[in-house]
């Protein structure tokens, strides 16, 4: 077919160029929904998922890490290096974020991956850091973020989130069956924490237990922060699972 | 502007050509002054001042939206909207669908930047506006496209000029990537989550993202490349077999390579694999169109020395081959390995954005001002000193984040004699300082030229509304 045909119908030019840029697409995303292996599974002894959904204290932090825009700075996805592995511990699984609405791997580190920062540090430490870095690490670049001491945390729409995070596809539960099913897959004590009809219950709960802004009267964006970087990266025990293992599923 | 309603011309739809352009150089001027600042945080933190509202992390996507979609965007619209209309000899579609597009498209900047700043965002790069803006983004492009390819079926030319395939595919691949990238549910009037979730999220983000850069800020300048520089140049393309070649090839290939900002991540190897090997190939659509564009000059070279404006014109070609043969280089996984999460992305980005996409910006709208308001540039003289600050503050730019990327991927690597890590992640931090602050001077160099064409162009205008008043109050008489 010449080309000169191309050009001079606009109708054909059009379907033309919508095959040309929907390949790559088809061929590379499409295949990911389907194709097992893409994401590893990643089981207990006892056959119960260790990747969990966030609690809903976690899953608001989340969202004031995606509302401050932590990923312009911060990555979440530790790569298969030597140097890695020393600084940050073992590389990230896929399923480690197979509950994260939007994925926040990020594409820069003007500071430290975030992956497995749970644990690594106190609450008062990320309180501290958070609240005034510099005075913690004299060399950061980070901003202050005095308001998340300031602020209450907005929960007032936690059920919304929730549901919304259940049409996604996290299994949140709404249901007697569905929270049998989470019973099944993660146990009693992790699916307490998914029905959606106690978010707002299981928020304040955790809040006040963790404590994790050493202010016992008001749940603030500091506790939701903190909680949702404490939990990053710890739910995976890697002492379970030989290295082979994951290295198949990639 | 209703001044200029009264130009003559009623052969085309120049209105809107001209509303674009102002807004091009009011959004150019914005976006690269939230650069600036942003940049001077990394350097001193304490400008981040303990407010909310300018954090690095807020801000960010206000220097990204108002650059990429402002700046670029209106820039497109001005030009493709020009372009169409000269080439296929028509007046513009449908002069209310177009208007609508103009305000439309403001709104939606405004109301980004202002979401940003609030703290509305998905969370994806490029892509943070929240859920309504993405439907009134959505609403526009379609207008968008029915101006464009309404114009182009009422053209009194059989052929359809190169230029507008790749203004076509830019505004078809846009739609495309826009809509799957932003499938989400909302919770409230300001908050979603997104449909997909980790793996599956980033490489649908990825493709996105990487097309955004291929089609917004390639195929569409590109379009733009292949009306303003034979025209400036007063030659005809190069090589019209090259450019079906080129044309075809470019937006077949950037679609698959997405996942090469994915490297070494939890996705499986064979995407990045496959992106990687796309990646290579890349580089020879964009030679093509780079040969294509600089040899239209063969024959008329001295022209690089007596007219400014062409400087512009191939200084951004010069940069468009040089970053996308570093984009390919950076996309073979063990270069990746160094070079991803460093400031070395930071520096490819702003050799494409800065040395390609606004050079030649520059370089069109140079051509387009004087045309639009028929008059002569207020002081030519002024856009060499545009062009020689628009230079000096790229290479200052790139150079700087060359050495840092570069020195910090080294560090972050480095074991001493006993197989420990040498350094911590904060000395990485500390070393990254003087380039820094280089940084920010290279992006207040650009900034400066920026503001000194807005200002020529600013007289240059109002030189050209006084024309016409002048010549009305004659006529009158």
């Amino acid at each position: 077919m010449k080309h000169d045909k191309i050009e001079r119908n606009i109708g054909l030019m059009v379907v033309l160029t919508m095959l040309a840029i929907s390949a790559g697409g088809l061929v590379e995303i499409i295949p990911l929904f389907f194709i097992k292996d893409t994401v590893e599974v990643v089981k207990t002894a006892d056959g119960k998922d260790m990747v969990r959904p966030y609690t809903p204290l976690e899953q608001l932090g989340r969202d004031i890490y995606v509302r401050e825009g932590c990923y312009t700075c911060h990555s979440q996805m530790i790569r298969p290096f030597r140097d890695e592995a020393l600084r940050y511990g073992h590389y990230s699984l896929a399923a480690e974020s197979k509950y994260d609405h939007p994925f926040q791997w990020g594409s820069k580190r003007t500071g430290p991956d975030l992956a497995r920062v749970g644990g690594k540090y106190s609450n008062d430490w990320h309180v501290q850091h958070l609240n005034a870095p510099r005075s913690m690490v004299p060399e950061s670049v980070m901003p202050n973020y005095p308001w998340l001491l300031e602020n209450r945390l907005d929960y007032s729409n936690v059920t919304q989130r929730m549901s919304a995070l259940r049409l996604v596809g996290v299994p949140y539960s709404s249901n007697e069956a569905e929270y049998k099913r989470n019973v099944d897959t993660f146990g009693e004590d992790v699916a307490n924490t998914l029905r959606i009809e106690k978010g707002e219950e299981n928020l304040v709960k955790q809040a006040g237990m963790g404590n994790f802004d050493n202010n016992k009267s008001d749940v603030t964006e500091m506790d939701a922060l903190v909680a949702y970087l404490q939990v990053l990266g710890t739910m995976v025990d890697f002492k379970q699972f030989d290295d082979d293992y994951f290295a198949k599923f990639r | 502007m209703a001044t200029t309603n009264v130009v003559t011309n009623e052969q085309y739809n120049y209105d809107i050509v001209r509303k674009f352009t102002i807004m091009t150089l009011v959004w150019g001027a914005v976006g690269m002054l939230v650069g600036v600042y942003i940049a001077s945080e990394l350097a001193f933190p304490f400008l981040n001042l303990d407010t909310p509202y300018i954090t690095f992390g807020r801000l960010r996507p206000v220097h990204t939206g108002a650059v990429i979609f402002g700046f670029g965007g209106s820039a497109l619209f001005a030009t493709s909207y020009y372009v169409v209309q000269r080439t296929c000899q028509a007046r513009l579609f449908g002069d209310g669908l177009a208007n609508f597009t103009f305000w439309g498209w403001q709104a939606i900047i405004v109301l980004a930047a202002l979401g940003h700043v609030m703290g509305y965002s998905q969370g994806r790069e490029y892509a943070e506006m929240a859920w309504p803006v993405d439907i009134l983004i959505a609403v526009v492009w379609v207008a968008y496209a029915a101006v464009f390819i309404g114009t182009i079926m009422k053209r009194k030319q059989p052929h359809i000029y190169v230029a507008n395939w790749f203004y076509l595919a830019f505004i078809l691949a846009t739609a495309l990537l826009h809509i799957f990238n932003n499938l989400a549910i909302p919770y409230s009037l300001t908050g979603s989550y997104s449909l997909f979730s980790g793996a599956q999220d980033a490489m649908t983000q990825w493709w996105y993202g990487h097309n955004a850069v291929g089609f917004f800020l390639t195929a569409a300048f590109l379009g733009m490349m292949y009306y303003f520089v034979p025209k400036q140049a007063g030659r005809p393309v190069y090589s019209y077999r090259l450019s079906i070649i080129h044309f075809w090839a470019l937006i077949f290939l950037y679609m698959w390579a997405g996942s090469h900002h994915l490297h070494w991540t939890a996705i499986p190897d064979w995407t990045s694999t496959l992106a990687a090997t796309f990646s290579i190939m890349l580089l020879l659509p964009s030679w093509g169109g780079m040969i294509n564009g600089i040899m239209t000059l063969s024959g008329a070279w001295e022209k690089l020395r007596t007219d400014p404006i062409m400087r512009f014109l191939i200084v951004s070609l010069s940069f468009y081959g040089m970053s996308t043969f570093e984009g390919p280089m950076m996309s073979l996984k063990d270069v990746n390995a160094l070079s991803h999460y460093t400031d070395w992305t930071i520096g490819h980005v702003h050799s494409g954005a800065l040395g390609w996409v606004a050079m030649i910006t520059f370089g069109a709208m140079y051509h387009l001002v004087p045309r639009l308001w028929n008059t002569q540039i207020h002081n030519p003289k002024l856009i060499n000193v545009h062009f020689w600050l628009a230079t000096i503050g790229i290479l200052l730019y790139i150079v700087a984040m060359w050495i840092s990327g570069i020195m910090q991927g080294l560090m972050w690597r480095a074991f001493d004699d006993f197989g420990n890590l040498q350094y911590s992640f904060v000395e990485t931090v500390a070393a990254m300082f003087p380039f820094y602050v280089m940084r920010a001077l290279g992006g207040a160099f650009f900034l400066t030229g920026m503001v000194i064409m807005c200002y020529n162009m600013f007289r240059t205008i109002r030189k050209g509304n006084a024309n016409v008043a002048a010549s009305i109050a004659t006529a009158a008489a």
